[in-house]
């Protein structure tokens, strides 16, 4: 399987083509037997997949504007393996519990062209070809978010798709003068992030490309204050979309930070710790406040996610293995707990078509399973030990511990906050005495929904108990991005903070 | 007593004339044929026009000869011959345009062929030579026929815009003729080679009135290129004139326009003249700016794709303004990019029209819930509104991230950045069209009919730009290939 992430990649999209062809009635089912091979190809990637090579793998090259540097390059290690199989699998699972009734063709159709554009941002090795995908990106997003959300949903996608365009043109802008350079240095033109990564630069210069970068991945993220268009697309955004929209698409702006800023711009990165620390931190606390006050259910979710988002900064600029494996693993984590909520807040919106909390109360009683697996869904997103959630918030903040213990103590505050909106969220819900007489007839959860939810709670428990068979290949991948940024780094100040934060995990 | 001229027929280089006057001979067989029978249809005028079009083509790709020609006056390098090609493949596409399904008054008049192909020798005389005499001969000749072609849809706006279009014309012939004189007057001659050579070696003697000089050119090509503040004719003869016409519009006369600007803004930019560099930086960001302010607030599509084009020509007067080898290949690219995409929204407009119609042509309601009932032509539409706006992969990204990189590499990052925030800016108005198309629901009263132009030939002019917009990835590389060549051939 030479070419699996070719494959990887534009199978869907060929499926999105033919299945123009398919009948709308069964076009569920096709989209959930495209998405499930999908799932295998790429768990067949995982079986192929060499742990102990800290490298890239299953390189595949091809140029495309050759005068200009740019090439179809993909390959994965480590830290993009496990994004994909998220993807996949998340992807899989959305379709699988998918609800929707109204042109339900287009949707799944949509949905398709999009997981080929989520495989390609993490499979990309050329800047041009990662930018490519993730711009393509935003168009199925805001065409689902658009024409199948709620009553906003025009001024929601356009926000979306308009603030995330603005700061990746930012970022492009970027890339034009960091592959100038390459050019200057070099005498040769290139986008591959690999030919990049061999790139000393100057320190002003990492700074200015660094803030280009920043704008293209925090708005992404998002990161406060650049996160105001995430509650509106998720307010207004169709379960599906907010599921892929929460797992998948908020992902790539940290995996960008991994893959781009981290070992690019060393000495940038160093310098920023402190102050991307204290955004993350910004956004932990006050979105999880912001959270409390909600009275949505989805809204909670989608400001949780943000609080989320900010431990996965956190872990990603302390810089060492622990704090970056463990963002990563937050961000799959993340992505499962994440997504499962999203899909647990359509499942009541499908039968009440309200997601406001004060309209439920006592809804254990009624919905004994439901409430099962919202409450497993909640401890995980919590931070509960034993469960996916814990694993990476825990190696998120004893990375950052070594760059600065006050911040990570403020932060600690993430799992107290978090316990208080989701358990708020959960008492309103599913405690108490049934106020209202409608909800005495409600269904329990049952066939597909079923069939979409257990394998998320197996794997909340199996990988909060046992995480290392991602944690493994992760480690080897950051330990040599690590490695990487402390050979490039070029003042001694970043070198030794390198090696400082280094120390505990025995990394240096 | 004069003396007798005597010249050498062979230093004439005749067939640097070629091209123009296969387009011209094109011009009087139509006209000939006229005389004979008068009941002939369009479909012979359209496919003759093709015929000339591409041995036109031909004799433009084909030439060989020297790079100089006809008393000096002529100037076939790279260049030309590039602007030449785009110049008529554009032309080809948009004829194409005229077999509509619906009949319309200005294609019963073989003339209107005639006038056409008056046009295009015309602008290749422009973009062929570097004495400011012949360049205005082609200015005027070209202008002159279009004119002619806008007033001749025959509707009261068309009218009311050939003669806007005119009076403003004429105002920046006057211009154009004007400032040639100043720099006749400053270096005895006309010839824009000649003039820079003076201009350099008497180090910019003189300088206030060189620089009055510039003012009267930047008015004149200004025009042309409808660069704000020289703008305001545009939206509304884009308006008057059929969409068709309006695609052409926005893509042939400026190109022209970009030709003589780049040969002429050349012997400044070259020298780092100062002034000259920070009036048409000024020029440039305006012209991206405003005009996509404007359109933010436009309720009708074509007047938001007008001012959408004088958007575009501002990036591309960004490449002037830039004046590397990589920022003319940029212009270049950008402009053929363009030019399919361009063509193919204002021709998407064109099969949307219908004969009768209110204020408006094409008011933005009209698209709503478009995807509902005629799916591929809203998924096309949507492909070309997503080009425009710049996102990857389809075809005007690659122009606009080479241009970005031309600027990046020549220092003027503040100029890429303001060009990143334009497009970001420009989305929004591409998205309301795409908004209109999928996520609303069609309008309960729908009189306008959608598609009623339709017919064959006008989706195959579609559907070869809709191809060329979504595969433009794989031949990028061919054609930036082919356009450095030119360019480095003749050293902008």
């Amino acid at each position: 399987m030479e070419h699996i992430l070719s494959i990887l990649i534009f199978f869907p999209a060929i499926a999105a083509m033919m299945a123009f062809v398919v009948d709308k009635d069964s076009m569920r089912v096709y989209g959930i037997t495209v998405t499930a091979i999908e799932f295998i190809l790429s768990a067949y990637l995982w079986y192929l997949f060499d742990g102990n090579n800290a490298g890239m793998q299953f390189t595949e090259f091809m140029p495309i504007i050759s005068q200009y540097g740019i090439s179809y390059n993909v390959g994965i290690d480590g830290i993009s393996l496990f994004l994909i199989i998220m993807t996949t699998f998340m992807t899989m699972i959305s379709l699988i519990g998918l609800t929707e009734k109204r042109d339900l063709k287009n949707l799944i159709i949509t949905v398709l062209f999009l997981e080929m554009t989520m495989i390609g941002v993490f499979v990309a090795l050329d800047a041009m070809l990662f930018y490519v995908f993730w711009e393509l990106s935003l168009v199925p997003m805001l065409y689902i978010v658009g024409a199948w959300g709620g009553n906003l949903r025009i001024y929601a996608s356009i926000k979306f798709f308009l603030y995330t365009f603005l700061g990746s043109l930012v970022m492009l802008v970027g890339m034009l003068y960091l592959a100038y350079v390459y050019s200057q240095t070099t005498g040769t033109w290139s986008f591959n992030i690999m030919d990049w990564n061999m790139l000393m630069l100057p320190y002003d210069m990492q700074m200015w490309l660094f803030i280009a970068f920043f704008a293209g991945f925090a708005i992404k993220v998002p990161m406060v204050p650049f996160h105001t268009w995430l509650p509106y697309a998720h307010g207004q955004a169709p379960t599906i979309g907010s599921v892929i929209l929460a797992a998948v698409l908020l992902k790539m702006g940290t995996y960008g930070f991994i893959r781009f800023s981290l070992p690019l711009f060393p000495d940038a990165a160093v310098a920023m710790m402190i102050p991307m620390g204290i955004l993350a931190l910004i956004a932990i606390i006050y979105t999880a406040m912001v959270a409390y006050a909600q009275e949505d259910m989805k809204q909670v979710i989608a400001y949780s996610s943000v609080s989320h988002m900010g431990v996965i900064i956190l872990g990603i600029f302390a810089l060492n293995a622990e704090g970056i494996g463990g963002s990563i693993f937050l961000m799959i984590s993340h992505g499962i707990v994440s997504g499962a909520l999203f899909m647990l807040v359509g499942v009541i919106y499908d039968r009440r078509h309200t997601k406001m909390m004060s309209e439920f109360g006592g809804l254990a009683a009624v919905m004994p399973m439901y409430a099962v697996v919202f409450g497993i869904m909640l401890m995980a997103s919590v931070g509960l030990p034993l469960t996916i959630g814990f694993v990476g918030e825990f190696l998120s903040l004893l990375g950052f511990f070594a760059v600065s213990p006050t911040l990570t103590v403020a932060a600690g505050l993430t799992i107290i906050l978090g316990a208080v909106y989701m358990l708020v969220l959960y008492k309103k819900t599913f405690f108490g005495p049934i106020t209202n007489p409608i909800n005495e007839k409600l269904q329990d959860i049952k066939g597909r929904e079923v069939a979409a939810l257990v394998p998320l709670v197996m794997l909340v428990v199996y990988l909060g108990v046992y995480p290392k068979p991602i944690l493994g290949p992760v480690d080897n991948s950051v330990k040599q991005l690590i490695q990487t940024m402390h050979i490039k780094s070029v003042t001694p100040e970043a070198k030794e903070t390198i090696a400082k934060v280094n120390t505990i995990g025995g990394a240096k | 007593m004069i003396q007798a001229i005597s010249i050498d027929l062979a230093s004439l280089n005749i067939p640097s004339l070629a091209p123009m006057l296969v387009a011209i001979t094109g011009a009087l067989t139509i006209l000939c044929i006229d005389l004979f029978s008068k009941k002939l249809d369009k479909s012979l005028y359209v496919m003759m026009t093709i015929l000339f079009l591409v041995v036109d083509l031909g004799t433009v790709i084909g030439y060989n000869g020297g790079l100089r020609g006809f008393f000096d006056m002529m100037l076939v390098d790279g260049i030309s011959i590039l602007s030449q090609i785009i110049i008529l493949v554009a032309s080809a596409m948009f004829i194409l345009l005229a077999l509509s399904q619906k009949r319309f008054h200005e294609y019963k008049y073989p003339e209107y062929f005639a006038l056409f192909l008056f046009m295009i020798a015309g602008f290749q005389f422009m973009v062929s030579s570097d004495s400011l005499i012949l360049i205005f001969v082609g200015l005027e000749t070209s202008s002159m026929a279009l004119y002619t072609l806008i007033a001749m849809h025959n509707r009261n706006k068309s009218t009311e815009a050939a003669i806007k279009y005119f009076t403003m014309g004429a105002l920046a012939a006057a211009f154009f003729a004007f400032g040639s004189m100043i720099f006749y007057a400053l270096t005895g001659s006309v010839e824009l080679a000649k003039i820079s050579e003076i201009l350099v070696a008497s180090n910019f003697e003189n300088y206030p009135l060189i620089l009055i000089g510039v003012v009267f050119m930047l008015g004149a090509l200004g025009f042309k290129l409808s660069l704000v503040p020289f703008h305001i004719w545009a939206p509304d003869v884009y308006e008057g004139s059929s969409s068709a016409l309006a695609g052409f519009m926005s893509i042939v006369p400026k190109i022209a326009g970009f030709i003589v600007a780049l040969r002429f803004f050349e012997i400044f930019i070259a020298v780092d003249n100062m002034w000259v560099q920070a009036v048409l930086y000024v020029i440039v960001v305006i012209t991206m700016t405003i005009p996509n302010m404007i359109s933010l607030v436009q309720d009708d599509v074509k007047r938001m794709l007008a001012y959408s084009s004088i958007s575009h020509a501002g990036f591309a007067m960004g490449a002037i303004l830039i004046g590397t080898t990589q920022a003319t290949s940029a212009l270049f690219l950008y402009w053929i990019l363009f030019l399919f995409t361009n063509l193919g929204s204002f021709a998407m407009l064109w099969v949307h029209r219908s004969k009768d119609t209110g204020d408006s042509d094409h008011p933005f309601s009209k698209f709503s819930g478009l995807v509902k009932s005629s799916p591929v032509a809203a998924s096309i539409m949507a492909l070309f509104m997503l080009s425009l706006a710049g996102v990857p992969p389809f075809s005007l990204f690659w122009g606009k991230m080479y241009l970005l990189g031309a600027a990046v590499n020549a220092g003027f990052i503040v100029l890429a950045l303001i060009m990143a925030i334009n497009s970001a800016i420009a989305v929004y108005y591409y998205l309301k069209l795409i908004v209109y198309m999928f996520l609303k629901d069609p309008l309960e009263s729908d009189s306008s009919v959608t598609m009623g132009n339709a017919n064959n030939t006008l989706k195959t002019v579609i559907g070869i730009s809709a191809m060329i917009t979504i595969a433009s990835i794989i031949f990028i590389d061919p054609l930036l290939e082919m356009i450095n060549y030119y360019v480095q051939i003749s050293g902008y």
